[in-house]
């Protein structure tokens, strides 16, 4: 038992460590402001582009997110970073992260999108281009709001897997909070700081799994 | 050269593909095993946490609700990395490959048993109320009524959690196992050529898309609605 205590949840470790975990959080939560923006545009693209009447988009749009939601993220990321040098295109780290994420959570986001975009019934595109509006401004003022909050659970849902994901960004060595720790228990011999990066994933993430949860069940309710 | 041949040369060279793909098929068992574990005892599992919550014994729960929401929140790469590296340094050895099933598994379960659980609340009381009143028992009214159609509800949301995760088996290189990427990664490093990380993630792909296109038929062939 005291053992466990000394290996894992040594405070005076902690102590110590806490200011290089500091530094890593807030390279994650930079991570997080670059990557969660990037993929929910990139996703809305990818939800407009299959409205299009092109199928040939249409159809690249479908191929294309289906071939990212099935190569893990770690693949790609090492696909990018460790394959692209043989190719004389070398990426730092933070490029190859953010190109990967970017890649990986628009396939996802646009998935959720356009099963927002499903969930808006027929009748509210043909009242509003009955009205006159024409197709842009039909879907920007009519079926987009409607299809983001009937997916709001969703949304949320993915971007805490994308924040869970920005982990693996350790990998390539980018020094974001489990690097971070990693580094740490490798210098102290000591797993204490990669408990206290745990801990910091949960405290920071578990309001937004009740959110979460929340959510879905209000919406279940109605 | 031509550029085409030089990004073949790169990419997708013949002599390494003959050489290492014998090496590339044991990773892809290997991830195949993993998965099949993984999915297995996590919906088990879940299922299992659910069921239990069902008793309503008010520690129990609290500890299933902890259990959930830590794991939900938790990136499955730093347990992993937790575990595989520090239960060694007080006596505990688990192999890696045990330490990836055994974490993929309790996230699979965690998820697994909130979508289970949403599927047992929102069973309408009066099928209780129906089921006990024939005199059927607590425990066989949960088996036989609630949980069938627990289970059938569940089945879309879990589908695309599930997929999700089995693809969290590629996080099994950082601690060794000999999965897909890290035969590809260590065929890389020998060869000093891009190859092998390409036939990796052509090998990913070819498991996954189908297993994803299957989400999507059965997320629309499942999707039901109770009048």
């Amino acid at each position: 038992m005291e053992l466990i205590g000394q290996q894992f949840f040594n405070l005076e470790i902690m102590q110590k460590v806490w200011p290089l975990l500091l530094r890593g959080l807030g390279t994650t939560a930079y991570l997080c402001a670059l990557v969660i923006p990037l993929g929910l545009a990139g996703g809305l693209g990818v939800a407009l582009i299959s409205l299009s009447r092109r199928r040939a988009a249409v159809w690249a749009a479908v191929v294309l997110v289906d071939l990212f939601r099935a190569a893990p993220p770690l693949v790609l990321l090492i696909l990018l970073y460790s394959g692209l040098p043989f190719a004389g295109i070398n990426l730092s780290p933070a490029v190859a992260v953010s190109l990967a994420f970017f890649l990986n959570s628009s396939s996802y986001y646009g998935e959720i999108y356009r099963a927002g975009i499903d969930s808006v019934a027929h009748g509210q595109w043909e009242a509003a281009r009955s009205t006159g509006l024409g197709a842009v401004p039909t879907i920007v003022y009519v079926v987009l709001p409607q299809a983001v909050r009937n997916v709001v659970p969703d949304l949320v849902s993915n971007t805490i897997e994308v924040v869970k994901l920005t982990s693996i960004a350790s990998v390539v060595s980018f020094p974001e909070l489990l690097y971070s720790a990693d580094m740490a228990r490798s210098l102290t011999f000591n797993s204490s700081p990669v408990v206290l990066a745990a801990a910091v994933y949960v405290v920071v993430l578990w309001p937004l799994v009740r959110l979460v949860s929340r959510l879905e069940r209000r919406l279940a309710a109605h | 050269m031509s550029a085409w041949e030089r990004f073949v040369e790169t990419f997708f060279k013949p002599a390494i593909i003959a050489q290492y793909w014998p090496d590339l098929l044991k990773g892809v068992l290997v991830t195949l095993e993993i998965a099949v574990a993984v999915v297995f005892t996590g919906l088990l599992l879940g299922l299992a946490l659910a069921s239990l919550r069902a008793y309503r014994i008010v520690p129990v729960n609290a500890l299933i609700v902890v259990f959930v929401d830590v794991l939900r929140a938790l990136p499955p790469l730093v347990a992993i990395l937790l575990i595989y590296f520090g239960l060694p340094s007080v006596g505990i050895n688990l192999p890696s490959f045990v330490v990836l099933w055994l974490v993929l598994s309790f996230v699979l379960a965690a998820f697994a048993e909130e979508i289970f659980w949403a599927g047992i609340t929102s069973t309408p009381k009066g099928q209780w109320e129906a089921a006990r009143s024939t005199g059927l028992s607590f425990s066989t009214t949960l088996a036989h009524v609630v949980l069938p159609q627990a289970i059938r509800l569940g089945v879309p949301p879990l589908t695309n959690r599930t997929i999700a995760i089995t693809k969290n088996t590629a996080l099994g290189t950082v601690i060794g196992v000999g999965e897909i990427l890290n035969a590809a990664t260590t065929a890389q490093s020998f060869t000093g050529n891009a190859t092998p990380l390409m036939m990796g993630a052509i090998a990913y792909i070819a498991l996954f898309v189908p297993v994803v296109v299957l989400g999507r038929w059965i997320e629309t062939r499942f999707a039901w609605r109770r009048a």
